[in-house]
Formats: structure tokens, sequence, C-alpha cells
């Protein structure tokens, strides 16, 4: 009896296992059946390099390039505001912070994970919109800069606690020997736990990247959406992913349109899977 | 944020198809610039036959329109008239959409009531918008970098400032909104930002002008007069941008359908249109 109750569970747990994979899988190829049928109508090099994005004109021009850089200056931003403020955080609540102000601070930062990002974007822009505005004297606040800042604040959280994480698994002898040496509290830190705990932060650093470049919300409502190869961070940009948020519903089933917004699926497909395979790749460093 | 809240109306929906197989609740979806009057008809109607549920929800014609063809809504608001391509697409699923016009709008142009400009001409209008002019000092105002606004593609509104304004009727023309329009979700969010930036010009329907914002009177060519947005002007057609507005439904209406539509076209309905700044037709 207990043998066949194992088993069953046993089963059971696999298939739990395998479901998530399946799943995966059904979403790949189905992005990729829709996707893969634009090609036959524009080349995909014309699709990645095309300057113009005017999707529902005859005939629409179908070019990402704008759409491309747009999200990866938004992302480079937030990685520059983020990363170092989360690193620096982890590296407190891990090394210097008393016990009782670490307990808030971990709750602190849980908090932050848990704000919809709907609710970050509104108020970024009621907030945050008009003083960028207004501090850089701009004819709009409406700018890859106050996306970059709002989903700086939606990377942190991932940042801090996988590297806080990183830093608390380092062997504790490490530390208590560059103390015994004489070494003081910052040199340990800088010299001996940060290297360390290297890959994990890396490793935080890359899935921290990830979930902005994914972030759909708030960057449509306050990065001003304006498919134009930018200049500057001052700029309005948009995103891949406001693209797909923002057209979806016009899009009419079948046509070039959609199966436009499919590829660009693909794209952003790709370039979280290239940015998850890195961070697993230094997770596994580090083991 | 309007797309989470379309979100959250989905799953409400969703959770109602199931709730409410029987026909007394239809589904009104689409255009954003009709959605306030939708809800006003849709208001006084459930008042006055108790039982009937009406829903509305925004979104933009192009997306009532597509909801229509797949089947999740009874009548589609659109302001623009539905794509021979759509037509298509309808036919295949089985679907015959049956346009009725319930009204018309004009749509005004507005700047920041900083602004110094208030008359523009078409063609100004068209060359602000395709990104030709992109200072205020070249129509006559201060010297300022002009900020394009425009609606997202699925909306009709947009699509019917591309066509009338900046092509100017001419099927074939070839104009864009200019790539660093900057495009925005809604028409609360374009009144928003002209209302906050004094270099902002925007376009909408009538119902959105407030204190906020200031109508920019425009003119056919430079030899005709300038014509405010205003009931009036687009009743006698001297407005130069004015549309019809249509819901669609699959065949001729009947049921339910039919008796909301006949409320709308009936003359309570159409004083609605009035009281909520379009044009009625009857």
């Amino acid at each position: 009896m207990r043998k066949i109750k194992e088993f069953i569970i046993q089963k059971l747990i696999l298939i739990c296992g395998l479901a998530s994979i399946f799943f995966v899988i059904l979403i790949f190829l189905f992005l990729l059946k829709e996707g893969l049928a634009l090609f036959k109508i524009v080349t995909p090099l014309d699709f990645l390099l095309g300057r113009s994005w005017y999707p529902i004109s005859e005939p629409p021009k179908l070019g990402i390039l704008p759409l491309i850089l747009g999200s990866l200056l938004v992302t480079i931003g937030a990685a520059i505001i983020s990363i170092p403020i989360g690193v620096g955080c982890a590296i407190y609540i891990a090394e210097i912070a008393p016990l009782k102000i670490k307990e808030v601070l971990k709750a602190g930062i849980e908090l932050l994970a848990a704000i919809p990002s709907v609710v970050l974007g509104f108020i970024g822009m009621v907030t945050l919109v008009p003083l960028v505005k207004n501090i850089f004297h701009l004819p709009t606040g409406l700018t890859a800069l106050s996306g970059s800042i709002m989903l700086a604040f939606m990377a942190m959280p991932t940042i801090v606690s996988i590297a806080e994480d990183a830093l608390y698994s380092v062997p504790k002898n490490y530390k208590e020997g560059a103390l015994a040496l004489g070494a003081t509290h910052w040199q340990t830190i800088w010299r001996v736990m940060l290297p360390a705990a290297s890959s994990g932060i890396l490793a935080a650093v890359m899935l921290g990247i990830g979930r902005v470049i994914g972030e759909t919300m708030a960057v449509m409502m306050i990065t001003g959406n304006s498919a134009v190869i930018p200049q500057s961070i001052l700029q309005p940009v948009r995103t891949l992913t406001a693209t797909i948020a923002a057209e979806m519903g016009e899009a009419v089933v079948g046509s070039e349109h959609y199966f436009a917004l499919f590829a660009i699926g693909i794209v952003l497909f790709v370039i979280s899977f290239a940015i998850n395979v890195t961070a697993d790749l230094f997770l596994h460093r580090r083991q | 944020m309007k797309k989470a809240l379309l979100l959250l109306l989905f799953v409400l929906y969703a959770g109602s198809v199931f709730a409410a197989g029987d026909k007394n609740s239809i589904q009104v979806k689409g255009s954003d610039t009709m959605v306030n009057l939708a809800q006003a008809w849709a208001e006084k109607f459930m008042e006055e036959n108790p039982g009937d549920l009406v829903a509305v929800t925004g979104g933009g014609s192009g997306t009532g329109l597509s909801s229509l063809i797949s089947g999740t809504c009874d009548i589609a608001m659109s302001s623009r008239n539905i794509k021979p391509k759509e037509i298509d697409l309808a036919k295949q699923k089985g679907i015959n959409p049956f346009e009725i016009k319930v009204g018309m709008d004009g749509l005004a142009v507005v700047v920041n009531p900083q602004n110094p400009v208030s008359k523009l001409t078409i063609q100004q209008l068209a060359d602000i918008f395709t990104g030709k002019v992109t200072n205020w000092k070249e129509v006559g105002g201060k010297d300022l970098k002009i900020v394009v606004l425009s609606r997202e593609v699925n909306s009709g509104t947009h699509v019917y400032f591309k066509e009338h304004v900046l092509r100017k009727g001419d099927v074939n023309g070839k104009e864009e909104f200019s790539p660093s329009a900057l495009m925005l979700s809604s028409s609360q969010a374009i009144a928003d930002e002209v209302a906050g930036n004094p270099s902002a010009i925007g376009y909408y329907g009538m119902g959105y002008i407030s204190a906020k914002q200031k109508a920019i009177q425009v003119a056919r060519d430079d030899k005709s007069e300038y014509i405010e947005p205003k009931t009036d002007n687009v009743i006698n057609g001297k407005y130069p941008i004015s549309r019809p507005l249509f819901v669609y439904c699959n065949g001729e209406p009947k049921g339910l359908v039919k008796k909301f539509i006949d409320f709308d076209l009936s003359k309570e309905g159409q004083g609605i249109v009035l009281k909520t700044d379009f044009v009625p037709i009857k």
C-alpha cells in the first residue's frame, strides 16, 4: 500500500515537472509558427534592420530597429541605475547592517517587488515624468530616462535578493581569514567577499536585466512610445514589449501586422533566453 | 493604466460569460471616442429597462471590430468605417457586419492654453503632424519645439486623422505621422499631456475638450474662414474635420441588440449624443 502511494505521488510530481517544460515548448512552437510566417513577406534583415515602423499603412513598413534600440536604451539605463544601488544594498544587508535593520530592509525590498508594475508606471507618470521634464528643460518628460528610472525600481528587488544570497553563501572562513590577516572591514568586502561572490552577483544582475527587458506596462505608460531611432536617453522611445501590448488589439488575425507582432515576440524570447542562459552559466560556475 | 483596466474588465467579462448564458445582457466594445457616449446610453437604457444588462468597454475601434469578428462582443463601436480586410475576415468567420450610423463627431486639435497659436490651416496641421514643421515659431508661435501627440494605431481617431488631415482625403497619399510623434494610449492621456505641456499639440474627439486645453480654430485652406470645433459648426458642415460614428453588429439587429440600437437612435438617445458633446444625426 505504502509503495503504491509512493509510486503515485512520484509519478504525479514527474508529470508536474514535465508539464512546465511541455508548456514552454508549446508556447515556443506557437510563437515560431505565427512569427516565422512573417518572413514570407519581409526578409529577416529588413525586419531587424528596417528603420520605420508603420504597421497599418499600405503597404506596411515593418522595421523594428527603432524598437530594438529603444528597448536596449531603456534597459541599459535601468542597469546603470539599478546595479550599483542594488549591489550596494546587498552588501549592506549581508555584511554591515545590524540584525534589526537587516530584517526591515529585507522586508522592504520584498515589498518593492510586490508593487504591481502598472502602479509603478502610474506613479512614474504623475511624479517622475513632470520632474524629468523640468530638470532637463525638455519638451516632454515621456522619455527613455523616465522609463529607465522606473524599471530600475523593478530590477532592484531581484538584484538585491540574489546578490545578498550570493554574499551570504561565501564560506565564513574566507572572511575570518581576511580579518585575521589584518584587513579592514571594507578591504575584506572589496577584495575577498565580492570576488568570491562575483558569479552569483553577475547572475543577479543578469536576472534583474531580464526582468527589465520583458517589462511592459510601466514602459508603455512613461516612455512616450515614438518609434524613432533614439539619439539620447532624454528622448521618447518605443520598446518591443510596449509595441506588442499597444497594437495587439488592432492587428487583424492573419495579417502581416499580426505576424510581425509575433516575430517581435520571437526577438524578445531570444533576448531573454540569452540573458537567462548567461545568468545560469554564472550560477553554475559558482558551484 | 487603461490596458490594465481593460484586462480587468476582460476578466470580469470572461467570468460573466460563464455566469450568464441567457441573452438579457449584451457587450458593447470599441472606440475610445465613443465610450463615454455608449456608457451614458447604457446607463439610461438600463434604468428604463430593468433586467437588461449592457456592458461597455473601450479599447479602440480596431479592438471593437476584431472582438465583433471573433464573437466576443455583440455591438462594436467604431469611429471609422470597417475596412474591406475586416469584412473579408468577418465573412470567413460567418459574421456579417451590419453598419448603423449613430452620430457625428468633430475632431478637435488642441494645444496648451499658454500657447499663443489659436488658428491653423489643414496644410499647417499636416506639416506639423508629419514632422515637416518642428518649431512653433514657424506657425506664428513662440520659439519652442513642437511635441506632437498621437493616439496609438488601434485608434479610429488615429486612422481618421491620418487619412483626412495628413493625407487630406487622398486615398493614395503616402504621408505618415512623424516617427517622433508620441503615441499615447488614450484620449485622456493626450488631454493630460496637453494640459501640462505648453509645447504639445494633440487631437481627439470634441467631447474631451476642457478648460485645461485650447481648441484650435481650423480652416480648410488659407483663404477659408477659421472655424471653431463646436456642435453647430459640425452640423452645418463648416468645421473641416468631422466624421461619422458607427456601431456594428452581426447581421440585422435583433432582440436586445435591436432594442438598444433603437434606443440610441430615439429622440432620447440622440439627446444623450448632444449632451456628451457629439453631434446628433436626427
